[in-house]
Protein backbone atom coordinates (compact mmCIF):
# COMPACT_ATOMS: atom_id res chain seq x y z
CA UNK A 1 0.00 0.00 0.00
CA UNK A 2 1.07 3.49 -0.63
CA UNK A 3 2.50 5.71 2.04
CA UNK A 4 1.00 8.86 0.60
CA UNK A 5 -1.76 9.73 -1.84
CA UNK A 6 -3.69 12.70 -3.14
CA UNK A 7 -6.64 13.39 -5.41
CA UNK A 8 -6.60 15.59 -8.49
CA UNK A 9 -8.41 16.38 -11.69
CA UNK A 10 -6.93 15.60 -15.10
CA UNK A 11 -6.65 18.83 -17.07
CA UNK A 12 -4.97 17.69 -20.27
CA UNK A 13 -1.65 16.97 -21.89
CA UNK A 14 1.07 19.24 -23.15
CA UNK A 15 4.86 19.19 -23.34
CA UNK A 16 7.70 20.93 -21.58
CA UNK A 17 11.46 21.07 -22.11
CA UNK A 18 13.72 19.14 -19.77
CA UNK A 19 17.24 20.21 -18.74
CA UNK A 20 18.67 18.50 -21.84
CA UNK A 21 16.22 20.58 -23.86
CA UNK A 22 14.25 17.62 -25.08
CA UNK A 23 10.49 17.80 -25.27
CA UNK A 24 8.84 15.58 -22.69
CA UNK A 25 5.12 14.80 -22.78
CA UNK A 26 3.34 15.65 -19.55
CA UNK A 27 -0.16 15.30 -18.18
CA UNK A 28 -1.34 18.23 -16.15
CA UNK A 29 -3.27 17.34 -13.01
CA UNK A 30 -4.97 20.03 -10.98
CA UNK A 31 -4.41 19.20 -7.34
CA UNK A 32 -6.38 21.72 -5.33
CA UNK A 33 -6.01 21.43 -1.57
CA UNK A 34 -7.84 18.37 -0.28
CA UNK A 35 -9.50 18.40 3.12
CA UNK A 36 -9.43 15.41 5.44
CA UNK A 37 -13.00 14.50 6.45
CA UNK A 38 -12.36 11.29 8.34
CA UNK A 39 -9.35 9.31 9.47
CA UNK A 40 -9.84 5.54 9.51
CA UNK A 41 -7.60 3.47 11.76
CA UNK A 42 -7.23 -0.28 12.31
CA UNK A 43 -8.59 0.12 15.85
CA UNK A 44 -11.92 1.61 14.84
CA UNK A 45 -12.57 0.70 11.18
CA UNK A 46 -10.25 -2.27 10.84
CA UNK A 47 -8.00 -0.65 8.22
CA UNK A 48 -6.17 2.61 7.79
CA UNK A 49 -7.23 5.27 5.29
CA UNK A 50 -8.03 8.93 5.07
CA UNK A 51 -11.33 10.11 3.64
CA UNK A 52 -10.89 13.39 1.83
CA UNK A 53 -12.78 15.86 -0.29
CA UNK A 54 -11.75 18.75 -2.51
CA UNK A 55 -13.30 21.61 -4.43
CA UNK A 56 -16.69 23.06 -3.65
CA UNK A 57 -20.29 21.82 -3.63
CA UNK A 58 -23.50 23.68 -2.87
CA UNK A 59 -24.91 22.66 0.50
CA UNK A 60 -28.40 22.37 -1.01
CA UNK A 61 -27.30 19.41 -3.14
CA UNK A 62 -26.22 17.35 -0.13
CA UNK A 63 -28.31 14.68 1.50
CA UNK A 64 -28.94 15.01 5.25
CA UNK A 65 -26.56 12.14 5.87
CA UNK A 66 -23.75 13.79 3.89
CA UNK A 67 -24.44 17.13 5.53
CA UNK A 68 -24.17 15.52 8.94
CA UNK A 69 -20.94 13.79 8.00
CA UNK A 70 -19.36 17.05 6.85
CA UNK A 71 -20.71 18.92 9.89
CA UNK A 72 -19.21 16.36 12.24
CA UNK A 73 -15.82 16.90 10.65
CA UNK A 74 -16.30 20.66 10.47
CA UNK A 75 -15.23 20.64 6.82
CA UNK A 76 -16.80 22.47 3.85
CA UNK A 77 -18.57 20.06 1.49
CA UNK A 78 -16.48 19.19 -1.57
CA UNK A 79 -17.13 17.60 -4.96
CA UNK A 80 -17.15 14.08 -3.60
CA UNK A 81 -15.71 11.96 -0.85
CA UNK A 82 -12.71 9.83 -1.71
CA UNK A 83 -10.98 7.30 0.44
CA UNK A 84 -7.21 7.11 0.17
CA UNK A 85 -5.81 3.86 1.53
CA UNK A 86 -2.45 4.48 3.08
CA UNK A 87 -0.10 2.50 5.31
CA UNK A 88 -0.36 4.69 8.36
CA UNK A 89 -3.16 7.19 8.67
CA UNK A 90 -2.42 8.06 12.31
CA UNK A 91 -0.42 11.13 11.27
CA UNK A 92 -3.50 12.78 9.77
CA UNK A 93 -6.20 14.68 11.55
CA UNK A 94 -9.69 15.74 10.52
CA UNK A 95 -9.79 19.17 8.88
CA UNK A 96 -6.16 19.00 7.78
CA UNK A 97 -5.37 20.25 4.26
CA UNK A 98 -3.09 18.43 1.85
CA UNK A 99 -1.62 20.18 -1.17
CA UNK A 100 0.48 19.37 -4.21
CA UNK A 101 3.55 19.84 -1.96
CA UNK A 102 3.00 16.25 -0.89
CA UNK A 103 4.71 15.21 -4.13
CA UNK A 104 8.08 16.34 -5.38
CA UNK A 105 9.73 16.38 -8.78
CA UNK A 106 11.52 13.17 -9.74
CA UNK A 107 9.33 10.99 -7.55
CA UNK A 108 7.62 7.92 -9.04
CA UNK A 109 3.87 7.63 -8.65
CA UNK A 110 0.95 5.46 -9.70
CA UNK A 111 -2.10 7.16 -11.24
CA UNK A 112 -5.54 5.59 -10.82
CA UNK A 113 -8.57 6.78 -12.78
CA UNK A 114 -11.62 5.51 -14.62
CA UNK A 115 -10.69 5.01 -18.27
CA UNK A 116 -12.64 6.47 -21.18
CA UNK A 117 -15.60 4.31 -22.17
CA UNK A 118 -15.16 2.66 -25.57
CA UNK A 119 -18.66 1.15 -25.80
CA UNK A 120 -19.20 -2.30 -27.28
CA UNK A 121 -15.83 -3.06 -28.84
CA UNK A 122 -14.75 -5.97 -31.02
CA UNK A 123 -11.97 -8.43 -30.32
CA UNK A 124 -9.32 -6.50 -32.23
CA UNK A 125 -9.74 -3.34 -30.20
CA UNK A 126 -10.59 -4.98 -26.88
CA UNK A 127 -8.09 -7.84 -26.74
CA UNK A 128 -5.58 -6.92 -29.46
CA UNK A 129 -6.67 -9.82 -31.67
CA UNK A 130 -5.00 -9.90 -35.06
CA UNK A 131 -8.17 -10.07 -37.12
CA UNK A 132 -8.11 -11.83 -40.46
CA UNK A 133 -6.68 -11.23 -43.87
CA UNK A 134 -7.66 -8.31 -46.02
CA UNK A 135 -7.51 -10.49 -49.11
CA UNK A 136 -6.97 -14.16 -50.09
CA UNK A 137 -10.68 -14.55 -50.68
CA UNK A 138 -11.77 -13.23 -47.29
CA UNK A 139 -15.35 -12.10 -47.43
CA UNK A 140 -16.75 -9.80 -44.73
CA UNK A 141 -14.69 -11.34 -41.92
CA UNK A 142 -11.79 -8.92 -41.71
CA UNK A 143 -12.17 -8.06 -38.03
CA UNK A 144 -13.84 -11.29 -36.83
CA UNK A 145 -12.22 -13.10 -33.86
CA UNK A 146 -11.92 -16.49 -35.56
CA UNK A 147 -12.49 -19.74 -33.70
CA UNK A 148 -13.71 -19.63 -30.10
CA UNK A 149 -13.24 -23.29 -29.32
CA UNK A 150 -13.30 -26.90 -30.47
CA UNK A 151 -16.18 -29.12 -31.67
CA UNK A 152 -18.10 -31.97 -29.99
CA UNK A 153 -15.50 -32.07 -27.22
CA UNK A 154 -16.15 -30.02 -25.11
CA UNK A 155 -19.21 -28.90 -27.14
CA UNK A 156 -19.32 -25.60 -25.26
CA UNK A 157 -17.36 -22.38 -25.13
CA UNK A 158 -15.04 -22.10 -22.14
CA UNK A 159 -15.81 -19.47 -19.58
CA UNK A 160 -13.60 -16.42 -19.81
CA UNK A 161 -13.01 -16.79 -23.56
CA UNK A 162 -12.08 -13.37 -24.84
CA UNK A 163 -14.76 -11.92 -27.07
CA UNK A 164 -16.31 -8.62 -28.04
CA UNK A 165 -18.04 -6.61 -25.33
CA UNK A 166 -18.05 -3.49 -23.25
CA UNK A 167 -14.65 -1.85 -23.09
CA UNK A 168 -13.31 1.02 -21.02
CA UNK A 169 -15.07 2.86 -18.26
CA UNK A 170 -13.25 0.77 -15.66
CA UNK A 171 -10.67 1.64 -13.07
CA UNK A 172 -7.17 1.61 -14.50
CA UNK A 173 -3.90 2.22 -12.70
CA UNK A 174 -0.81 3.30 -14.60
CA UNK A 175 2.33 2.42 -12.66
CA UNK A 176 5.62 4.24 -12.21
CA UNK A 177 4.97 7.64 -13.72
CA UNK A 178 7.47 10.35 -12.93
CA UNK A 179 6.48 13.61 -11.30
CA UNK A 180 8.00 16.41 -13.36
CA UNK A 181 6.73 19.34 -11.38
CA UNK A 182 4.62 19.80 -8.26
CA UNK A 183 3.53 23.35 -7.62
CA UNK A 184 1.21 23.90 -4.67
CA UNK A 185 0.84 27.60 -5.39
CA UNK A 186 -0.61 27.04 -8.86
CA UNK A 187 -2.27 23.80 -7.69
CA UNK A 188 -0.56 21.86 -10.46
CA UNK A 189 1.20 18.54 -10.70
CA UNK A 190 2.85 17.60 -13.98
CA UNK A 191 3.27 13.87 -14.56
CA UNK A 192 5.41 12.45 -17.34
CA UNK A 193 3.34 10.43 -19.81
CA UNK A 194 -0.35 9.72 -20.08
CA UNK A 195 -2.90 9.19 -17.32
CA UNK A 196 -6.09 7.17 -17.89
CA UNK A 197 -9.45 8.83 -18.22
CA UNK A 198 -11.00 11.88 -19.83
CA UNK A 199 -10.10 15.49 -19.17
CA UNK A 200 -11.92 16.63 -16.07
CA UNK A 201 -11.89 13.13 -14.62
CA UNK A 202 -10.78 12.37 -11.10
CA UNK A 203 -7.27 10.96 -10.67
CA UNK A 204 -5.74 9.47 -7.55
CA UNK A 205 -1.97 9.87 -7.36
CA UNK A 206 -0.12 7.52 -5.02
CA UNK A 207 3.56 6.95 -4.55
CA UNK A 208 4.67 3.98 -6.65
CA UNK A 209 4.21 0.59 -5.02
CA UNK A 210 6.20 -1.36 -7.62
CA UNK A 211 8.95 1.12 -8.27
CA UNK A 212 12.05 -0.42 -9.86
CA UNK A 213 14.78 -0.78 -7.24
CA UNK A 214 17.28 1.27 -9.22
CA UNK A 215 14.93 4.25 -9.34
CA UNK A 216 16.12 5.17 -5.86
CA UNK A 217 14.02 8.15 -4.90
CA UNK A 218 10.35 7.43 -4.45
CA UNK A 219 10.82 3.66 -4.28
CA UNK A 220 7.83 2.34 -2.36
CA UNK A 221 7.12 -0.81 -0.42
CA UNK B 1 -7.51 29.56 -24.11
CA UNK B 2 -6.73 25.99 -23.25
CA UNK B 3 -6.44 25.03 -19.58
CA UNK B 4 -2.90 23.75 -20.14
CA UNK B 5 -1.78 27.18 -21.31
CA UNK B 6 -0.62 28.20 -17.85
CA UNK B 7 2.13 25.60 -18.16
CA UNK B 8 2.92 26.32 -21.80
CA UNK B 9 3.37 30.00 -21.14
CA UNK B 10 6.62 29.28 -19.30
CA UNK B 11 8.11 27.46 -22.29
CA UNK B 12 7.01 29.73 -25.13
CA UNK B 13 9.55 32.01 -26.79
CA UNK B 14 8.76 35.53 -27.82
CA UNK B 15 11.78 36.08 -30.09
CA UNK B 16 10.55 34.13 -33.11
CA UNK B 17 10.61 36.09 -36.35
CA UNK B 18 7.71 35.87 -38.74
CA UNK B 19 8.40 33.34 -41.47
CA UNK B 20 6.39 31.02 -43.65
CA UNK B 21 6.96 28.06 -45.96
CA UNK B 22 9.15 29.04 -48.89
CA UNK B 23 11.30 31.40 -46.88
CA UNK B 24 14.99 30.68 -46.49
CA UNK B 25 16.08 30.76 -42.88
CA UNK B 26 19.26 30.37 -40.89
CA UNK B 27 18.66 28.35 -37.75
CA UNK B 28 21.38 28.78 -35.14
CA UNK B 29 21.39 25.52 -33.22
CA UNK B 30 23.12 25.03 -29.89
CA UNK B 31 25.26 21.90 -30.05
CA UNK B 32 26.68 20.47 -26.84
CA UNK B 33 29.88 18.48 -27.26
CA UNK B 34 31.00 17.07 -23.94
CA UNK B 35 30.88 20.13 -21.72
CA UNK B 36 31.46 22.64 -24.50
CA UNK B 37 28.66 24.35 -26.30
CA UNK B 38 28.86 25.85 -29.75
CA UNK B 39 26.50 27.23 -32.36
CA UNK B 40 25.86 25.41 -35.61
CA UNK B 41 24.00 27.14 -38.41
CA UNK B 42 21.49 25.18 -40.47
CA UNK B 43 20.43 27.16 -43.52
CA UNK B 44 17.73 26.13 -45.93
CA UNK B 45 14.18 26.55 -47.15
CA UNK B 46 11.24 26.14 -44.80
CA UNK B 47 9.10 23.44 -46.38
CA UNK B 48 6.47 23.08 -43.69
CA UNK B 49 5.08 24.58 -40.52
CA UNK B 50 2.92 22.28 -38.51
CA UNK B 51 1.07 22.28 -35.19
CA UNK B 52 0.09 25.03 -32.81
CA UNK B 53 1.23 26.46 -29.53
CA UNK B 54 4.11 24.82 -27.72
CA UNK B 55 4.15 21.84 -30.06
CA UNK B 56 4.47 23.81 -33.30
CA UNK B 57 7.34 22.65 -35.51
CA UNK B 58 8.91 23.70 -38.78
CA UNK B 59 11.04 21.77 -41.24
CA UNK B 60 14.06 23.18 -43.03
CA UNK B 61 15.41 21.52 -46.17
CA UNK B 62 18.81 22.01 -47.67
CA UNK B 63 20.89 20.16 -50.21
CA UNK B 64 24.26 19.29 -48.76
CA UNK B 65 26.90 17.70 -51.06
CA UNK B 66 24.12 16.62 -53.41
CA UNK B 67 22.12 14.97 -50.62
CA UNK B 68 18.88 16.45 -49.45
CA UNK B 69 18.85 17.07 -45.68
CA UNK B 70 15.71 17.95 -43.77
CA UNK B 71 15.63 18.90 -40.15
CA UNK B 72 12.52 19.51 -38.10
CA UNK B 73 12.71 21.87 -35.14
CA UNK B 74 10.13 22.59 -32.48
CA UNK B 75 9.63 26.31 -33.02
CA UNK B 76 9.86 27.07 -29.29
CA UNK B 77 12.77 24.73 -28.66
CA UNK B 78 15.50 26.08 -26.38
CA UNK B 79 18.18 24.44 -28.57
CA UNK B 80 17.58 27.17 -31.14
CA UNK B 81 19.61 30.18 -30.13
CA UNK B 82 18.31 32.31 -32.99
CA UNK B 83 16.33 32.05 -36.22
CA UNK B 84 16.97 34.57 -38.97
CA UNK B 85 15.04 34.99 -42.16
CA UNK B 86 17.41 35.31 -45.12
CA UNK B 87 14.95 35.61 -48.00
CA UNK B 88 11.21 35.39 -48.34
CA UNK B 89 9.87 33.00 -50.96
CA UNK B 90 6.93 33.22 -53.32
CA UNK B 91 5.11 29.90 -53.11
CA UNK B 92 1.54 28.82 -53.63
CA UNK B 93 1.19 26.07 -51.08
CA UNK B 94 1.75 25.48 -47.40
CA UNK B 95 3.68 22.22 -47.68
CA UNK B 96 6.51 22.25 -50.20
CA UNK B 97 7.05 18.50 -50.46
CA UNK B 98 7.34 18.81 -54.25
CA UNK B 99 10.85 20.19 -53.73
CA UNK B 100 12.00 16.70 -52.76
CA UNK B 101 11.48 15.48 -56.32
CA UNK B 102 13.28 18.38 -57.94
CA UNK B 103 16.97 19.10 -58.47
CA UNK B 104 18.99 22.11 -59.45
CA UNK B 105 17.23 25.02 -60.97
CA UNK B 106 13.81 23.37 -60.77
CA UNK B 107 14.10 23.30 -56.99
CA UNK B 108 14.62 27.03 -56.82
CA UNK B 109 12.01 29.08 -54.98
CA UNK B 110 11.05 32.40 -56.51
CA UNK B 111 11.73 35.34 -54.26
CA UNK B 112 8.84 37.40 -52.96
CA UNK B 113 9.59 41.09 -53.24
CA UNK B 114 6.37 42.62 -52.06
CA UNK B 115 5.07 41.60 -48.69
CA UNK B 116 2.08 39.28 -48.91
CA UNK B 117 -1.03 40.17 -46.94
Amino acid sequence: MASKAIVGEKVGMTQIWDEQQRAIPVTMVRVSPVRVVQVKTPETEGYSAVQVTWGHRRASTLTKAEQGHYDKAGVDPGRRLVELRIDDASGFEVGQELTADLLEAGELIDATAVSKGKGFAGGMKRHNFKGQGASHGNHKHHRAPGSIGACATPSRVFKGTRMAGRMGGEQVTTLNLEVVQADAEREIVLVKGAIPGPRGGMVILRNAIKAPVKAGKGAGK
Amino acid sequence: MKPTDIIDRDSLRDDIPEFRPGDTVKVHVRVVEGNRERIQVFQGAVIRRQGTGISETFTVRKVSFGVGVERTFPIHSPIISMTEVVTTGDVRRAKLYYLRDRHGKAAKIKERRTPKG
